[in-house]
């Protein structure tokens, strides 16, 4: 089965966002409000662990899975849609206090409600869909 | 064992994501959520209304499977690995909060105001996660991705897109926290 190992990853990510309780409301709105460390730590941490092993793959040329060398792609260029889009995407995400890996783990999880907020952002995301190619990017 | 029930700590939480993210790029693959929700509206048939919608959907198969396993994963970490001591808060955020009529954690994950199942009779609290949502959905999908995709998968990998996507995020988060909760709590 090639999409288990995707499923344990997936396992694990659920595991480790419930509790170290980044899925929570709470310390979403404690993280904005700076009362608390524990958001700033997660995030800066993993980014340390992500940029020291993405430069150990880059200097190695280190293979994936497939055999193939390691590449990942540059984001596209622009500015507004960096600017603006992340802008919204912050006013959401204070609000519920939830991310879109949350939404779905908060799902799993039984918190009905969470599917409000699943409904709104595939509504959000049918609209940018349908009005791109009329915004700045 | 006792520890696993407990708050993880930042650091642990912190290394493990990015070993996460990792192990993705390992697989061939890039770690982003929001790309799911974009897979899905396709599944739905968004692309007989929009172009944008138009993709082999096959090809993020993988990440239709990353999220089933999150979900798995909370499901399994709520039930079976709670504790009453999680969710410490910060004193002043608890009376913060109780300011805005929100109420205080005691173990629980997320505020019956807006999370408990009578949350669905509450007009208020309906339209605040659907909008809530609306926005995430729109805006992740117009910076081109969200927390796991810009602040931490783009972010590893030094992309300045990445940071001004994640400058926007807390420049957001920080007006909707400061200025707007008090107007609509």
């Amino acid at each position: 089965m090639k999409s288990l190992k995707f499923v344990l990853v997936g396992f694990i990510f659920g595991i480790v966002l419930t509790k170290s309780e980044a899925v929570s409301w709470y310390r979403i709105y404690e993280m904005f409000q700076f009362q608390s460390f524990h958001m700033y730590g997660i995030i800066m941490v993993a980014i340390a662990t992500g940029v020291i092993g993405i430069q150990i793959i880059k200097k190695n040329q280190l293979k994936n899975s497939e055999g193939e060398i390691i590449t990942i792609a540059d984001k596209e260029k622009g500015s507004f849609r960096y600017w603006i889009g992340g802008l919204l995407f912050g006013l959401g995400w204070a609000l519920v206090g939830a991310c879109p890996g949350p939404i779905f783990i908060l799902i799993g999880a039984g918190f009905w409600p969470a599917l409000l907020i699943l409904f709104g952002a595939l509504l959000g995301t049918f609209l940018y869909g349908l009005i791109k190619d009329h915004l700045p990017h | 064992m006792e520890i696993l029930f407990l708050t993880w700590h930042w650091a642990i939480t912190g290394f493990l994501i990015g070993i996460i993210m990792l192990t993705l790029n390992y697989f061939g693959k890039v770690f982003g959520m929001s790309s799911n929700l974009r897979s899905l509206c396709t599944m739905a048939g968004a692309g007989k209304c929009a172009e944008f919608f138009r993709f082999d959907v096959k090809s993020q198969y993988w990440n239709l499977m990353v999220l089933l396993g999150a979900m798995l994963g909370g499901f399994v970490a709520v039930n079976f690995m709670s504790d009453p001591s999680n969710v410490d808060l910060n004193p002043q955020t608890i009376a913060q909060l109780q300011q805005l009529h929100i109420d205080a954690p005691n173990g629980k994950l997320l505020p019956d105001t807006l999370f408990a199942t009578v949350a669905f009779a509450s007009p208020k609290a309906v339209l605040i996660l659907v909008i809530g949502g609306l926005l995430i959905g729109f805006g992740s999908r117009y910076a081109g991705g969200c927390t796991s995709g810009h602040a931490i998968a783009g972010m590893s990998n030094l992309q300045r897109q990445s940071l001004k996507a994640v400058i926007g995020f807390f420049v957001g988060g920080l007006v909707m926290s400061h200025f707007i909760f008090p107007l609509i709590f």
